[in-house]
């Protein structure tokens, strides 16, 4: 067992995790642990824009960024999370602005800013002009920027070390009533060396989550191969709760059959959809801001379309994102890569061409889940202390039930920098703890059982099957049946699982065992969400239940908090304990959601 | 505060042309695709498998090599993530031209031909199609690849023209996926060559109107193993994924560090 001893441990190298890094790495001992190399994270496949009430072209303030946020989660933000974010959003930007990133400017010098969906000016007057952008590259503005400057702070890294396990501890502890209670407090994590197989044991005193999202367990996603849910997997087997599992956004514009991301930028723009018949829909489903709708309005009435018949192509299975009327030179500035990929991938020119889009699995709304410092919860009342995380593997809760566009980036930048920060102030305070015997027991099991699988399912199969379900019956609609059958779906492909065989036996770069590690984090989550989305009997934002189409404030105003307990049994599956957790409320009461 | 200049409008109803956003069957075809295989935990020496596959009008070679790990031999072994020419993590030889193996359609090359698939040339081969990235991050880290401004930090944003932020706006688009470096004839034979994406990345604040430590960078450039090294054989250009005139920002560098002697 080879182990390694920092202040500050990190777990992945996108958005959040480098912001962590830089300000960690500044005020202690910090190592940035990743799967990938830090520039291949997913937070370079971001493209439109990062929203900050700069106001630098229009009226703007952070009070409203906050309404929108709150709103557009349809009321199940933590409304002291969407202020601090929203707050925080214009130093986050200037941050990145004087660490370098090449924002686009104005004509006098400022940072240039556009429209974007959910984003408006007074509580949903008209939209407003609130992203700022990098062209429809903003994301890998933003990963080059933070790469450039962990880079330029002698950041440590180790990369294509995949993190497996986190180490924690319980201990007696008693509550302030009197009542006891396991207090879990962090040792470091457990990795898997790609290049030598080898395991290697990080001991630290804070450990910062930020592995990202989980959009792997859909087919049709925007989503990297890379994004299997693992941050949040580990979380959950050591006895974390996960927050909110049950909201899943579907970007509305996903290139058809492909799912490659096409910006809410092209909206923003002036962009349009359109049905079969030619119309643009949106103004029959949100007569104020029309195809700048918040994601889940758009994502829904665009799946109601072609339910409808009025799809396009030779299935009538999707829609039109028409942005002929734009002037060929305005989207050559703006929107150049997204126009690329519509060549590249489907043939299809967007100067003279309506481009083929339907939804796409985006982004993780729930996830582990902490409270504005960064902190992870063991349960509603108790943070583990020690242990942070940022980013879509976290659940704060600022995206609520919805996600507004953009918010993703401003997200990792806030709270990448909250985490980092305290983790490097805590470990300043705080002793290591002693790393617990045999620490790697549970990933040597891990590991060397999946290299020793000699069974006759193939992972890719099982994968596959995971992937068509959670299409079929877990995306913009849902309804008690579908989830049901597609909670018997995943109960067979586990079992199938514990079968499997994995045809690479070596130590070196083995990502055939890789892809079958990830893939039973895959089926974790894949349960968790769909039993969680079949508790929830309503329909809110990112989750819309057909047998219970309205939003149901009495029951359900609450987030949902998914534990790991063999003594439980929730929707009929076992292991799986389903709590439920306030929402914080500061300002904004709840109102009908229309645009 | 500015106007903000009118976005125009699309009509609420168009007529949409016969058979608009293509469609129809996705046409079929077989490939024969080779990869050159290398695992030093099996054999030193290096072979080429061949798989005879059945694949789709929109599949890249990406897909082709899923197929193969997923259907056929899972030991295979490739490095790939955001799958549409972003993350940069899929460059590798394909019918000897270095390309993202994820912008690559198949219908775009010769499939009358086996495809032949390898490993970027001069970095050390792990495994198939994985080399040793450490020495082209090495390199990137030397020219100081981070905005350097010794002056007076506003508390606002600085302001920059949009003029001057074009200006460097072609190197910016750089996703380090070492296309460039390792079609490069010189680096093959000289591994201590900067190489194109270093030097892109410095010409990526060389010319940018924020920061002050060009001239350190053109020192750094100015060395035997430099921007002299480059041959202007264009292999970089024509490599780039992201359509970066590598060959032009080079000679822009180049330029820069003459007219600094001058």
């Amino acid at each position: 067992m080879q182990v390694h001893k920092y202040d500050v441990v990190i777990v992945g190298a996108g958005g959040a995790g480098m912001r962590a890094a830089i300000e960690s790495g500044q005020r202690a001992r910090t190592a940035v642990l990743t799967k990938l190399y830090p520039t291949r994270s997913h937070t370079g496949a971001a493209q439109g824009g990062m929203c900050a009430a700069l106001a630098n072209v229009e009226e703007d303030n952070w009070e409203w960024h906050t309404f929108d946020t709150v709103k557009g989660g349809d009321y199940l933000v933590d409304q002291d999370a969407a202020e601090v974010m929203a707050k925080e959003a214009i130093d986050a930007v200037l941050d990145l602005e004087k660490m370098g990133l090449p924002f686009n400017r104005t004509p006098e010098g400022k940072i240039d800013q556009r429209r974007f969906g959910g984003h408006t000016r007074d509580h949903g007057k008209s939209p407003v002009r609130r992203a700022c952008y990098a062209a429809d590259r903003t994301g890998h503005m933003i990963l080059q920027t933070l790469y450039q400057n962990c880079v330029k702070h002698n950041v440590e890294f180790y990369n294509e070390y995949y993190v497996l396990d986190l180490l924690l501890v319980e201990e007696d502890a008693t509550r302030a009533d009197g009542t006891p209670y396991k207090q879990k407090r962090v040792a470091g994590v457990v990795s898997y060396d790609l290049a030598s197989g080898e395991i290697h044991v990080f001991q630290a005193k804070s450990v910062v989550f930020a592995s990202g999202g989980v959009g792997k367990v859909f087919k049709t996603t925007s989503n990297a191969h890379t994004l299997t849910g693992d941050g949040m997997g580990i979380a959950f087997r050591r006895g974390l709760p996960l927050e909110d599992m049950e909201f899943f956004q579907f970007h509305p514009t996903g290139l058809a059959g492909l799912g490659i991301l096409l910006s809410e930028a092209a909206r923003g723009e002036g962009a349009i959809l359109r049905n079969s018949e030619g119309e643009r829909f949106m103004e029959r489903y949100a007569p104020t801001i029309k195809d700048l709708a918040p994601r889940d309005i758009v994502a829904r009435s665009m799946a109601n379309e072609v339910r409808e018949g009025r799809g396009c192509g030779p299935n009538k299975d999707y829609v039109l994102l028409d942005l002929t009327h734009l002037e060929p030179a305005h989207i050559d500035a703006k929107l150049p890569d997204i126009t690329e990929f519509a060549r590249t991938y489907l043939g299809v020119e967007p100067y003279t061409e309506p481009v083929p889009v339907f939804p796409t699995a985006h982004y993780a709304m729930g996830g582990i889940p902490t409270n504005i410092k960064a902190e992870v919860l063991q349960d509603n009342d108790t943070v583990v202390p020690g242990l942070y995380a940022a980013g879509e593997v976290a659940c704060v809760s600022v995206h609520g039930s919805n996600r507004l566009g953009t918010n993703s980036l401003l997200d990792i930048n806030v709270f990448g920098k909250r985490a980092g920060i305290a983790a490097a102030e805590y470990a300043k305070s705080a002793d290591f703890v002693e790393v617990p015997e045999s620490a790697d027991r549970f990933t040597i099991d891990l590991v060397e059982g999946v290299r020793a699988a000699n069974g006759t399912e193939r992972v890719a199969q099982l994968r596959k099957e995971l992937q068509d379900t959670m299409d079929a019956n877990v995306q913009v609609f849902r309804t008690e049946e579908t989830l049901n059958e597609t909670l018997n779906v995943i109960a067979s492909l586990r079992e199938r699982y514990k079968n499997i065989s994995v045809q690479d036996k070596g130590r070196r770069f083995n990502l055939d065992l890789l892809e079958a590690v990830e893939l039973g984090f895959l089926l974790d989550m894949a349960q968790v969400m769909t039993v969680a989305a079949l508790h929830r009997q309503e329909s809110r934002g990112g989750h819309f239940r057909e047998d219970f189409p309205d939003r149901d404030d009495v029951n359900f105003m609450k987030h949902s908090m998914a534990y790991k307990d063999e003594t439980a049994e929730t929707e009929h599956v076992a292991g799986i304990r389903l709590e439920t957790k306030p929402v914080v409320f500061t300002r904004y009461e709840p109102m009908v959601r229309k645009y | 505060m500015t106007t903000p200049t009118e976005i125009p409008e699309g009509p609420s109803k168009v007529e949409l042309a016969p058979g608009v956003g293509g469609g129809g069957e996705i046409p079929s075809f077989d490939i024969t695709l080779k990869v050159r295989r290398y695992d030093p935990e099996v054999s030193d020496e290096a072979r080429w498998d061949e798989f005879k596959l059945t694949m789709y009008g929109t599949d890249r070679v990406l897909d082709a090599l899923h197929k193969v790990k997923w259907e056929h031999d899972g030991s295979v072994s490739f490095r790939r993530s955001c799958a549409h020419g972003v993350c940069g993590s899929d460059a590798m030889r394909i019918n000897g031209r270095n390309r993202l193996a994820c912008k690559t359609l198949l219908k775009d090359l010769d499939t009358d031909k086996p495809i032949l698939v390898e490993p970027i040339k001069g970095l050390p081969v792990e495994k198939d199609l994985i080399v040793d990235m450490e020495p082209f991050f090495q390199s990137y880290r030397e020219i100081m690849p981070f905005l350097i401004n010794s002056g007076h930090e506003p508390t606002r944003e600085r302001l920059q023209s949009a003029e001057d932020r074009e200006r460097f706006d072609d190197t910016t688009k750089c996703i380090l996926c070492a296309a460039c470096t390792s079609s490069c004839p010189v680096f093959w034979t000289d591994g201590q060559y900067f190489g194109p994406a270093a030097i892109v990345n410095a010409h990526r604040f060389i010319f940018d109107s924020r920061d002050d430590a060009g001239d350190m960078r053109l020192e750094i450039l100015n060395d035997k193993e430099g921007v002299w090294r480059c041959r202007t054989t264009f292999n970089c250009t024509e490599a780039c994924p992201r359509g970066i005139q590598v060959t032009k920002a080079i000679a822009e560098v180049k330029q820069a560090v003459l007219n600094r002697k001058i």
